[in-house]
């Protein structure tokens, strides 16, 4: 395991691989299908510089937790945001799935880095999350603009700066 | 002699089963993924089959649900002809969903119009199928289905010309084209024949079946072990970071059809597999 924080830079990222497992400390941005949507359409309402989204739409808090079911939705939806978010400084993402031709040529350009998390295992992430904060478009519910701060944080580098991916072998 | 059933023991039972399904998995589909986890000599798969397994213990000990994605919930009702209820039988499963998803928090991801997706902040309306049987028992099987595989899933109209060894190579090719997204190890659901429509409703109905069971018939059960064989050596493997175990189950439920048609549908459902069934 790799230990990495937030906010991302050259010398974090670009020396992961395909398959890596990292562990993720920092803040980050929580954002799905009506957030991306929305920041494309009107610009991202944070300081993006080496920030990292997380494509999740959580379940709300129970009692006193500090966020409810909280693991990744499916990136491929958010295909048509995402070079937008790179070349206005966001520089990671973390979600699941296979992604676009043409997100994977963006990574690339901008020496971003695709990041798997476990899909379903929402109950186990939601622990590793220990802040939570709405900062944008409210009115969305679930699919608000969050700001999280996590603590060792599991993913897997899915797609790394070069561009190299674990589903390559699939051509 | 008609059979008299409460209003609110079957919304409670319904609130209680929505409750239960998204936070406790599945002991059969438990124990499916315990059995994979020594199967596996990959070591990123078995590290992705242990974390679900540490996810399912975490959602049942805390009462949260195994995933955000608790579901558009899908109900197959049997009801007996001599059962007297005091409201619609589909009203009865709405307002048990609306209590549930409010007392378990679970996220209520239902719009009312496809295109205003605007949140009906209950998670209702189910999609509800009914069907009489003899008898004085109301039977309600409860399917909470997430939209990562539910987007995954897909319906064919194959020609009825095309051999079984044919039709197990499309269905397999195609379900591995689509796992990736859809948050393996899957559970697939197949429907074969009827009409289009009927097709997907088998297709969801075979996913309650008993994962220890194969289909009576000889011909469907060895479709099912092929199927199963081929998603399990493509390789796509736990959460599709390689390894032998893409699919845990394939169940297929067969329907006459019409001589010109081979309709085949097939149910995607990702490893938090959460039924519930109540017996009234």
């Amino acid at each position: 395991m790799i230990k990495i924080h937030t906010p991302f830079n050259d010398e974090i990222l670009c020396k992961l691989k395909p398959f890596d497992k990292v562990l993720i400390t920092g803040y980050m941005y929580i954002a799905r299908d009506q957030a991306h949507k929305r920041m494309y359409m009107e610009g991202i309402p944070f300081d993006a510089a080496g920030q990292c989204i997380y494509h999740c739409g959580p379940s709300e808090a129970k009692n006193n937790e500090v966020i409810g079911s909280a693991g990744p939705t499916s990136s491929y939806r958010m295909n048509e945001y995402m070079p937008y978010m790179f070349e206005n400084g966001i520089r990671a993402f973390i979600g699941k799935g296979k992604v676009s031709d043409a997100v994977v040529e963006s990574i690339k350009q901008n020496r971003c880095v695709y990041f798997g998390a476990i899909g379903g295992l929402g109950a186990k992430l939601s622990k590793c999350i220990k802040k939570q904060r709405i900062i944008a478009y409210e009115s969305l519910g679930t699919e608000a603009l969050r700001e999280i701060y996590v603590e060792n944080f599991p993913a897997v580098v899915i797609i790394n700066c070069e561009g190299e991916s674990i589903y390559e072998r699939d051509g | 002699m008609t059979r008299k059933i409460n209003s609110d023991i079957i919304i409670d039972s319904v609130a209680r089963a929505c409750i239960e399904a998204a936070c406790i998995l599945d002991k059969q589909a438990y124990n499916a993924i315990e059995s994979s986890l020594l199967n596996e000599d990959n070591e990123t798969a078995k590290y992705v089959l242990s974390e679900l397994l540490d996810n399912a213990d975490i959602a049942e000990r805390d009462c949260i649900p195994l995933c955000q994605d608790t579901g558009m919930v899908i109900s197959f009702v049997e009801m007996g002809i001599k059962v007297q209820l005091e409201e619609p039988v589909e009203d009865l499963i709405n307002k048990g969903i609306k209590k549930g998803y409010e007392e378990g928090v679970l996220r209520k991801s239902v719009v009312k119009d496809p295109f205003e997706r605007i949140n009906t902040k209950d998670n209702t309306p189910a999609i509800v199928y009914i069907k009489q049987t003899e008898g004085d028992k109301l039977k309600i099987n409860l399917m909470l289905k997430g939209f990562g595989s539910e987007n995954m899933s897909f319906v064919k109209m194959l020609n009825p010309s095309l051999s079984q060894n044919e039709v197990v190579d499309i269905i397999s090719d195609e379900i591995c084209n689509r796992s990736y997204n859809a948050c393996p190890p899957l559970f697939i659901g197949i429907g074969i024949a009827g009409t289009m429509d009927y097709a997907c409703v088998l297709s969801k109905k075979a996913l309650l079946r008993p994962l220890n069971e194969s289909n009576i018939n000889p011909v469907y059960s060895d479709m099912e072990e092929r199927i199963l064989d081929k998603l399990n050596k493509s390789n796509i493997g736990p959460a599709g970071y390689d390894g032998k175990t893409t699919a845990l189950s394939v169940a297929i439920l067969a329907y006459p059809t019409h001589i010109a048609g081979l309709p085949v549908a097939v149910t995607i459902q990702c490893h938090a597999l959460r039924h519930r069934e109540i017996i009234l």
